[in-house]
């Protein structure tokens, strides 16, 4: 049985494939680096997060102090060679909590978007393949969550749990789903409308080797899209929801909560509150290019 | 072509420069014209807050945004001095205590009417009393059960009727004897309301308060504003010294300032004490400080591992640096505590000595507790600015560093304030941080409300028991000599240091600020004063 | 047309059901009791039970949603724990304010934004093209409660040019009459307080502003080129029709689609990114008024203001949907 499914040559994985077992596995994605090398805002946007990612890990060794080094009598120092961001309220450096900072903003983005990947294309998989009622159910759920205003559906579930990083991150998680389901959802459909997929059936093909091979590689490039760009809204929302106070809690350096922190010393300390939001806007901005650049080159037809 | 786009694109920039420009200029006109100028006084007086009251029936309110509006549209049977909780005449002219302390004769001030020109009288007085006495309503009357004890018939009632003689006298009969009675009765909750008025409005009297205060009810925008405006039969001679008053709600700290240094309000509280060098250093402005009526402290669980060792909340004690504290996180703007109520009461034990800063003492003693090595413990912190502590959370960070030197890892926790307060009340914390602020100035709300046994399970957090210290407080409550009354209290508060059920850490001066024009303000410990006095340059 | 209207009226009775039940729920499951919250940190005991009882939040759940549907559907939306009175009543003023705010702000982003775009697209490849571009990427990325922050310390603060907070003068405030300023001033004949409603509105509406702006901007650039480069345009340029006429009657008239579904999108998200917006710049606005509610567990407050909310969020869609059906006949009816 297995062999013959082998036998059909099915269209494979990956978007624009029509070649051959070998290349098939390697060209599409040299093909789309090409693309995408030759998109500058995308390079750009790669730069800015690969920046970030290496501040990130390598946090330790960038940061001159530690992100809760706090030593009261530098209380406020403006930037200076000592302290190129300058200090906070407890003489924290604040070039040092920004650095640190990179760790929580990508952390929260990348694991959010993942729990929002996976939740949510399982969900539009079921919904998608099995069709009726069930459809009808998990689609009106998205319908649902999608009709509310995101950001206060994150404080709601937030203040349900309680406030605290992890707490922010399933929010957005949560309300991210949605449209990974509707995305994995009507790629399911397409899929399903195909020839060889009722070929497949015929022959007695099981529904999960269906799903694993050619719906999930199928929906795998605008799932790339959509989470890249996911990433960026999930850094601000998680931004957001500190700087309500319903994030991260000291002295977790979050930009977002330390925003919050020092805008009430806006007029004696302005670098406390300048530093944290452009290091957001920065991040965010490198997804985002990086995210327009992924879409243009997996799929020239997604552009608008 | 490209020229007329150019063209138009710079008509638009120019367009809104004027806007901004010319409109820029008419503010600042506003805001002069606004403020009252008049060398006789009047003019408008704002006054810019955090938040909204609840309610304008000041008897089912406990809130301070409710209480300041009754302060202004009400008044009270006596009154707090302007300056200390001492009492003075205020609807009641003078009074008498029998003997036994059970019978209070109060005689009123004649002539008075209501804002709504019906009669203030002896039988509007027992109108009152009975509406909070006979009402039953716990959910309704919280401050009343609170402060008086319960309602009629109840076994802890402290009032056991209330009775008219003639037009302009009133008698209050007792159960037993209750020290503060008099200061109770000067707070706003129990001002006196037009008793045509609750009739006549009923549900929505809370939206429509008439009372015989310096100020008349006008108007109300919910979560914006609340105007009122001169009272001309107000009882004082020349009061109020304003024509109206505004009550701005700005809920951010630093944009209120903004907002006063702009001219936009006159008068602000909860201001950030570290903007207190800022508002000294101009000159248009000035710098209120409220004395303070109040205590913020860290609590242990004393019923909790390990905090129900004595000596674990001694080390610690040790280990908490006040000073730096209070230089840092209320830039100096509260003093030290040593006790679990303010040096301003009568009865504080300034002879008790306080816990030094000391860590090695500390590690001292928390080794002879058997916790050479520290341990682990989540630190509550509070998640909102509270006159008693305006950053709680930055106060628990510091807290954090100075444990971790002693080996005690505290991790802060925190939730919303609600949530924080029910889950302390239920002593599901071991540490937490949390404060209070007297209602009337006396011990007996600080010392019995906050750490008697009988207050377990409602403000007692610490679950602290202590037999002699209730003992001392029953006392002091039936004991209606001052002096005597301290000496039990000072009494009380030594064996609440040696204890430790608490740290205390600072009794902190609220502060306000205000236009230079101001005169005649002046904050009142108990957090609001009536403002009839008020004028502005 | 009208069958696509009525099943699209009739799908929004189940996303509005289900949208009621998360909200009754998810509130219900959020720790601390309304009761203590409204009597503070001085209450007993007994008086938080009494107040809860009297709120009727002693009675199983099912029982409470049920009435608070029941309630619902004759329009009542409820009795606001703190306030005690009628939410319908009192909502109006917050949902105004927002309502406002986000108008103007949608009209910034429009104005500026689809003008940006037909420029860049005209002077493709300029420097002024990159700059507009630059701009419009950083102002899709900006975290506005930031901005918001940075405008006040620059226009306000340092400058001084602008006002903080809040929707009027103080000392002159704005009587209201339908709760729309910029309407009732001009319904007063009022001018002076008109053009300080304007100067309230300019910061909270930029920051609000930019991000529809810059996708609008990057939008209506695509497209434009995607039309300018079509024969008929081409064909009016050649024979010498003037610039302006072109960009706009023909342009901006086949660009339209796109553009319309962008907006009707980000209307809906400025009534969420109002919240922030709101906080900083103390906007009296719906989303003040439910973040405060949940802080004071104001149950009521809470479902109906975040059910008001998605309710226009989701007849806006509904109403982008239907212009869009209509504007475009090629667009088929699901």
């Amino acid at each position: 049985m297995s062999e013959i499914v082998e036998q059909t040559q099915l269209p494979p994985s990956g978007p624009e494939v029509n070649v051959n077992q070998e290349e098939k596995t390697v060209s599409p994605w040299v093909d789309v680096w090409r693309r995408f090398r030759k998109n500058k805002a995308a390079l750009f946007g790669a730069v800015l997060v690969s920046f970030f990612i290496l501040l990130a890990i390598l946090a330790d060794l960038i940061a001159p102090y530690g992100f809760k080094e706090t030593a009261l009598e530098n209380k406020h120092l403006p930037p200076s060679s000592d302290h190129w961001f300058g200090t906070d309220e407890f003489g924290r450096d604040i070039f040092s909590r920004v650095v640190y900072g990179a760790r929580i903003s990508l952390w929260v983005g990348f694991i959010s978007v993942a729990g929002s990947v996976i939740v949510g294309s399982s969900l539009g998989i079921i919904a998608g393949y099995y069709g009726r009622w069930v459809d009808t159910i998990i689609s009106r759920l998205f319908d649902i969550l999608l009709a509310f205003p995101s950001i206060l559906l994150a404080i709601a579930v937030v203040a349900m749990l309680g406030p605290s990083l992890q707490n922010a991150l399933i929010a957005i998680a949560i309300i991210n789903v949605p449209t990974f389901g509707r995305l994995v959802r009507s790629k399911v459909l397409t899929v399903k409308e195909e020839e060889y997929i009722t070929a497949a059936k015929a022959i007695g093909m099981k529904d999960s080797r269906i799903l694993l091979h050619h719906v999930l590689p199928n929906s795998l490039a605008p799932i790339i899209v959509q989470g890249t760009l996911a990433i960026a809204t999930a850094i601000i929302e998680a931004a957001a929801l500190g700087f309500l106070g319903m994030g991260a809690q000291p002295p977790t350096p979050e930009w977002g909560k330390m925003l919050a922190d020092s805008k009430d010393f806006i007029m004696q300390a302005p670098w406390t509150v300048f530093f944290p939001g452009i290091a957001i806007m920065l991040t965010v901005l490198g997804f985002n290019l990086m995210g327009d650049g992924l879409r243009d080159a997996l799929d020239p037809r997604m552009r608008n | 072509m490209k020229k007329r786009l150019l063209g138009m694109l710079s008509f638009l920039l120019v367009l809104s420069m004027a806007l901004i420009g010319c409109s820029s200029n008419s503010s600042d006109g506003g805001g002069s014209k606004g403020g009252g100028e008049s060398a006789d006084g009047g003019g408008t007086l704002i006054y810019g807050r955090g938040g909204d009251s609840v309610s304008l029936d000041p008897a089912v309110v406990t809130d301070g945004e409710s209480l300041i509006i009754a302060e202004q549209v009400y008044e009270t049977l006596v009154n707090f001095d302007k300056e200390t909780t001492d009492i003075v005449p205020g609807l009641a002219k003078k009074w008498d205590i029998s003997e036994d302390g059970l019978t209070y004769t109060f005689e009123l001030e004649e002539g008075i009417k209501f804002h709504d020109g019906t009669d203030f009288n002896a039988e509007a007085v027992v109108k009152n009393v009975e509406r909070w006495l006979t009402s039953n309503d716990e959910a309704k009357f919280a401050y009343f059960a609170s402060q008086f004890g319960g309602f009629k018939g109840s076994e802890t009632a402290i009032i056991k009727e209330v009775k008219a003689d003639g037009d302009n006298k009133v008698i209050f009969t007792l159960n037993k004897p209750q020290a503060p009675f008099l200061k109770n009765l000067a707070m706003s909750p129990f001002a006196i309301s037009s008793p045509a008025a609750i009739e006549k409005y009923g549900d929505k009297y809370g939206e429509n308060p008439v009372g015989t205060g310096p100020f008349k009810f006008e108007s109300w925008k919910r979560n914006d504003t609340i105007t009122l405006v001169k009272n001309e039969d107000y009882r004082k001679d020349g009061e109020p010294k304003v024509d109206k008053m505004i009550f701005k709600v700005i809920e951010d700290n630093s944009s209120r300032l903004n907002a006063l240094i702009k001219g936009e309000v006159d008068l602000i509280d909860g201001l950030n004490p570290s903007d207190a060098e800022k508002v000294k250093s101009d000159k248009n402005l000035q710098l209120f400080e409220r004395p303070s009526l109040n205590v913020g402290y860290l609590g242990f669980n004393v019923e909790k591992e390990p905090f129900n060792n004595p000596k674990v909340r001694q080390a610690i004690s040790h280990a908490v640096n006040k000073e730096a504290l209070i230089k840092n996180f209320y830039e100096g703007t509260a003093e030290p505590a040593k006790n679990p109520m303010p040096p301003t009461l009568n009865g504080y034990n300034d002879e008790v000595k306080d816990y030094e800063f000391d860590l090695e003492k500390a590690k001292k003693l928390l080794a002879e507790a058997g916790y050479k090595d520290g341990f682990k413990v989540d630190l509550w912190a509070m998640p909102v600015p509270r006159p008693y502590m305006p950053n709680g959370q930055k106060v628990a960070e510091a807290l954090q560093a100075d444990f971790e030197k002693i080996g005690v890892k505290a991790n802060i926790v925190t939730m919303e304030w609600a949530t924080y307060l029910e889950k302390v009340q239920a002593g599901e914390s071991s540490l937490f941080m949390l404060g209070w602020t007297g209602d009337n100035g006396d011990a007996d709300n600080f010392l019995y409300t906050l750490l008697d046994k009988d207050a377990i399970g409602s403000n007692n957090y610490s679950r602290y028991a202590n037999e002699e210290v209730h003992k001392l407080l029953l006392d002091a409550q039936a004991e209606t000599d001052e002096a005597k009354r301290a000496e039990l209290y000072k009494k009380a508060q030594e064996i609440i240091h040696e204890d430790a059920p608490w740290v205390p850490l600072a009794h902190s001066t609220p502060l306000l600020a205000g236009k230079s024009t101001i005169e005649g303000f002046f904050p009142h410990p108990t957090g609001s004063q009536p403002m009839g006095d008020v004028s502005i340059k | 047309m009208f069958a696509y209207t009525i099943r699209r009226l009739s799908m929004l009775v189940p996303v509005l059901l289900g949208m009621t039940l998360i909200v009754f729920s998810l509130i219900h499951a959020i720790p601390g009791s309304p009761a203590q919250i409204l009597l503070g940190q001085q209450a007993s005991p007994e008086a938080v039970a009494a107040l809860t009882k009297e709120m009727g939040l002693d009675r199983p759940l099912y029982i409470q949603f049920v009435d608070y549907l029941k309630n619902l559907i004759t329009g009542d939306l409820g009795e606001s724990f703190r306030t005690r009175s009628p939410i319908s009543e009192e909502i109006w003023p917050y949902l105004a304010a927002t309502i406002e705010l986000a108008l103007f702000a949608m009209i910034i982003a429009v104005i500026v934004g689809v003008n940006a775009g037909i420029i860049s697209a005209w002077f493709q490849n300029s420097w002024f093209d990159y700059l507009l571009m630059v701009l419009a990427l950083v102002g899709v990325s900006m975290p506005i409660f930031w901005l918001g922050l940075m405008e006040q310390y620059v226009f306000s603060i340092k400058l001084d040019l602008l006002p903080t907070t809040g929707r009027d003068n103080i000392r002159d405030p704005v009587t209201a009459i339908t709760h729309l300023y910029l309407l009732d001033t001009l319904l007063q004949g009022r001018v002076d307080q008109f053009f300080e409603v304007i100067r309230h509105l300019i910061l909270p509406g930029v920051a609000l502003a930019t991000i529809p702006m810059a996708i609008i901007a990057r939008i209506t650039r695509s497209s434009m080129l995607e039309v300018m480069r079509s024969d008929y345009i081409r064909t009016a340029r050649a024979k010498g029709m003037s610039m302006l006429k072109v960009v706009y009657k023909h342009s901006l008239r086949n660009a339209f689609i796109p553009i319309l579904t962008i907006i009707g999108l980000q209307t809906g998200l400025l009534l969420g990114g109002a919240i922030l917006t709101e906080t900083i710049f103390g906007w009296p606005g719906i989303g003040n008024y439910i973040y405060s509610a949940i802080q004071f567990r104001d149950y009521p407050v809470i479902q109906s203001g975040i059910l008001v909310v998605a309710a226009i969020f989701v007849c806006i869609n509904l109403i982008v949907d239907l212009l869009y059906a209509a504007i475009d006949p090629r667009i088929k009816y699901r």
